[in-house]
């Protein structure tokens, strides 16, 4: 057993103590544009770790996440723009929308396997994205903005943007520790078991496929509530939202921060969002840096940002 | 004879123009090692398939303990006591192997959506598994990641989970293959100590190690059954003969 | 019914822009086993070529050749600098990769050319229209997209089926250990495809911007359904890319064209004029995902995959 004092353990947990101060530290620089762009990063990680379960401990590499992200918004906005601002319904509904499309995604895409599966749980999400295109009254391509956030009564109000980042810091916190409680249970063996080898988990007697499908659909939900974040963060939601792109955008953040571990798609979300922060401040081309440098994630640090800092452990 | 426990019975499979199981008919007795023989393209391989599910056959019936499971998918014959070993090692390599055994234990014992619990932490998992590992050897390695060991401890794994779930029956699919003599020596001596507390079926080339084991062998040629008898009758059979003229002919007087 | 012919041949000329594109990427994909997000970059980029060569040379046909030439080069250099180094890896991998290759094309386009799309303005002999039926005018543009389009597959076929280089092709589709172990220099070949499906990419993205413009982007959702037909039509397979290009162009221009009619029957004219593109892009993932479900490997998986 490793020490629990060793050099990753203190990093990750002096980001997450960085992290529960942002707040105090933008209201101190009188700098809420810090704060907004940590609350983006907090809310698309959650979205990275959902993705992370699938396809980090599952081996269901899902390039059509995205599309749940897009479906919790819409949800928001959709309910508010029919003059339901209630989060008590909004959220509900979000979360139970979102599940019902990942089981119909997953019960299709799950009968396939590899690349197929990238290919089809992207044409679903294409599908999703084109749904939103096609939504007229809710703004078609133009998308539609959202007057009042969710409401929660006296219990806490969003549009206090301290509130509202210690909400979905709040979130991510519990979204990262049931993935974590998740992987280590009989289920989430049953899950890595499968990704692992499904020939032999079937052979010894597990009917995979209906738990990859729940485990499928655990992961849409979770999405779908960041996308409900999201859409309340920016005021807005559009088919965008759900370009494949984005999608692209999530996997690139499991993948950059370390696909083995939990907190892993949290550091790639910290590290793709603030380094583009910081190169577009650099230069306004800063995509032809960001660019290549995953190219270079991809060919020469294999195992993420997780993976150096498990390295620092052995050294 | 008693009631076999497992029963074949006209078992037919076709790709295409080649008959890979041609009718095939045997049955194998509780507490029996059962082998199978048969030359290279004998249809070994196919028969082991439709056996644990993984192909459908054309024709015909397999009945396993009074029930016929001929349409079952695999996990469903896994649970009623058919396990398996892999011929070409089929493991979890980036487990450990008490992982990996626990994980046989834990298909056996109830639905698995329990999200909760650490299943690591369970002794109602990590006991029995723990107890298969001593069984085969393996337990001074329970913590080794299973893609660091060797080939011959892949085969003794292989063989402890099969015996994780507590089988009826144990598919054993070439035990022996790519294993030095003195890992086959060891491997011999623990099929040896499990014949009798199981019923078993080895499917294997090592002829000397069949032919010191077997209760009763069946022979394949062609995917039809061409002897299906004890030790000693099947060694005086001229068909076998035949079928296996050349290097292994020595071996069957012999041996 | 003249309508319903125009579409038809749109149709057609969609689906073999989608072609041109496919058979690049189905090659990669089947030979290298690499999944290219980057191959709309070339599309793009060939766009970007053939309107710069073409004001600088004043002529049409030799920008088109010239920006032919340097898709050629571009691609093969990519395959050079970063492909090569992904062959082997998992497809997560080769997601990675060539998104990060994507947000590198989108931007040096935009750093090179600006943020503004560029016109390809066509010669006269080409922006009018012929009568190809009595009655029946139809855009000498698009006409002769159709010509060349078919020209290039036919000689892809060709070249495919009937040439030394077209058998390595083919047995490196099905069985890629039997051409290394045939001696045949891997690498080179490998580059060359490379920069031929670029080049083919290029073509298809030069094509389109004469209708549209070249634009930042452009290739990122005609990626997509390049990526639908391959994979309808079987990862690997030309002929199975052909076909599919096809139907996905078909189905994609004659939905667009009579969906809106379609939809007025239950809808206002303006939701139904919104809604029906939005349907007929979906139809063509929705057919994706049947034949997926139907036939787990495309409708013509190459041989040994």
């Amino acid at each position: 057993m490793r020490a629990l004092a060793n050099p990753r353990n203190l990093v990750v947990a002096a980001i997450l103590i960085f992290l529960a101060l942002v707040p105090v530290y933008a209201q101190a620089r009188a700098n809420p544009y810090l704060l907004s762009l940590f609350t983006r990063i907090i809310i698309l990680a959650m979205a990275a770790v959902s993705l992370n379960l699938i396809m980090g401990f599952g081996g269901m590499v899902s390039f059509g996440h995205a599309a749940y992200i897009g479906l919790g918004g819409y949800a928001v906005g959709i309910l508010a723009q029919e003059g339901i601002t209630a989060g008590l319904v909004q959220w509900p509904v979000a979360i139970v929308t979102s599940a019902l499309l990942a089981v119909v995604i997953g019960a299709f895409s799950l009968r396939t396997r590899g690349v197929y599966f990238i290919m089809i749980t992207l044409a679903f999400a294409q599908m999703i994205y084109y749904v939103g295109v096609g939504l007229e009254r809710y703004g078609g391509d133009d998308g539609l903005s959202i007057d009042r956030r969710s409401q929660f009564g006296g219990l806490f109000n969003l549009s206090n943007r301290t509130v509202f980042y210690y909400v979905c810091f709040g979130l991510l916190l519990a979204s990262v520790y049931l993935v974590w409680r998740l992987v280590n249970s009989r289920f989430g063996l049953v899950i890595q078991g499968a990704r692992s080898n499904d020939r032999r988990m079937r052979a010894i007697g597990f009917p995979t496929y209906r738990y990859r499908l729940v485990c499928f659909v655990i992961a849409g939900t979770i999405c779908g509530l960041a996308g409900v974040l999201l859409a309340n963060h920016t005021d807005f939601i559009s088919p965008a939202t759900m370009h494949w792109t984005r999608s692209g955008d999530l996997i690139v953040m499991a993948v950059l921060g370390g696909m083995g571990t939990v907190l892993g798609p949290v550091l790639g979300a910290l590290a793709l969002l603030l380094l583009e922060e910081a190169l577009s401040g650099l230069t306004e081309y800063w995509q032809v840096i960001l660019g290549p440098l995953l190219l270079a994630v991809v060919l020469f640090a294999r195992g993420g940002i997780d993976g150096m800092l498990a390295s620092l452990n052995r050294a | 004879m008693p009631e076999p426990l497992l029963e074949i019975d006209g078992l037919t499979k076709r790709f295409g123009g080649v008959v890979a199981s041609d009718g095939i008919r045997l049955a194998v007795a509780p507490g029996e090692l059962h082998a199978i023989i048969g030359p290279n393209g004998a249809g070994k391989t196919t028969l082991i398939g439709q056996l644990t599910g993984e192909l459908a056959p054309d024709a015909g019936r397999i009945r396993f303990g009074g029930t016929d499971i001929t349409r079952l998918p695999a996990h469903r014959r896994s649970l009623m006591g058919l396990a398996r070993s892999f011929q070409i090692t089929s493991l979890f390599l980036d487990f450990t192997a008490l992982d990996n055994v626990a994980l046989a234990v834990q298909a056996h014992a109830g639905h698995s959506f329990r999200f909760w619990r650490n299943a690591r932490r369970e002794r109602a998992l990590r006991e029995p598994a723990h107890k298969a590992l001593a069984r085969v050897g393996l337990v001074e390695r329970a913590h080794c990641i299973v893609a660091s060991m060797s080939h011959g401890e892949h085969r003794q794994l292989e063989i402890a989970m099969g015996l994780a779930t507590a089988p009826r029956m144990l598919l054993l699919d070439e035990p022996m293959a790519g294993m030095g003599p003195e890992e086959s020596q060891r491997m011999v001596a623990l099929l040896r100590e499990l014949k009798g507390e199981l019923t078993i079926l080895l499917v294997e080339h090592d002829m000397e190690a069949v032919f010191a084991l077997a209760d009763r062998i069946t022979v394949l040629v062609y995917g039809r059954v061409i002897a299906s008898d004890t030790p000693a009758v099947v060694r005086l059979n001229a068909e076998v003969r035949q079928a296996y003229l050349g290097e292994q002919e020595a071996v069957i007087r012999h041996g | 019914m003249l309508l319903f012919v125009e579409q038809c041949l749109n149709g057609l000329q969609v689906g073999l822009l989608l072609f041109l594109l496919a058979a690049g990427l189905t090659l990669v994909f089947g030979i290298m086993d690499l999944v290219n997000l980057a191959h709309g970059s070339l599309y793009m980029l060939g766009a970007y070529f053939a309107a710069t060569f073409t004001a600088f040379t004043g002529s049409f046909l030799a920008g088109v050749a010239l920006a032919l030439g340097a898709t050629l080069i571009t691609g093969m250099a990519v395959e050079v600098i970063a492909m090569r180094r992904l062959y082997g890896r998992d497809h997560l991998d080769h997601v990675l990769g060539t998104f990060g290759l994507i947000l590198f094309f989108n931007e040096i386009v935009r750093l090179v050319w600006g943020p503004e799309g560029r016109n390809l303005p066509l010669p006269a002999w080409l922006s009018k229209s012929i009568e190809i039926l009595p009655g029946f005018p139809y855009s000498m543009y698009r006409l002769s997209i159709i010509v060349v389009s078919l020209a290039v597959a036919l000689a892809l076929y060709l070249v495919v089926m009937r040439t030394r280089f077209g058998m390595l092709v083919r047995a490196g589709a099905s069985n890629r250990e039997m051409v290394g172990a045939l001696g045949v220099n891997i690498r080179l070949l490998y580059t060359f495809l490379f920069g031929v499906g670029a080049a083919l990419a290029g073509l298809a993205g030069m094509m389109q911007a004469a209708i549209l413009t070249a634009q930042i982007g452009m290739g990122e959702n005609i990626l997509i359904l390049a990526f639908v037909v391959i994979i309808i039509g079987g990862i690997g397979s030309i002929r199975g890319a052909f076909i599919a290009a096809l139907f996905v162009g078909f189905v994609d221009t004659v939905g667009r064209t009579f969906l809106p009619e379609l939809l007025k029957l239950t809808l206002s004219p303006t939701a139904a004029s919104t809604a029906a593109p939005a349907l007929s892009s979906m139809l063509i993932y929705l057919l994706m995902a049947v034949v997926l479900v139907v036939r787990p490997s495309g409708l013509f998986p190459a041989a040994g995959r």
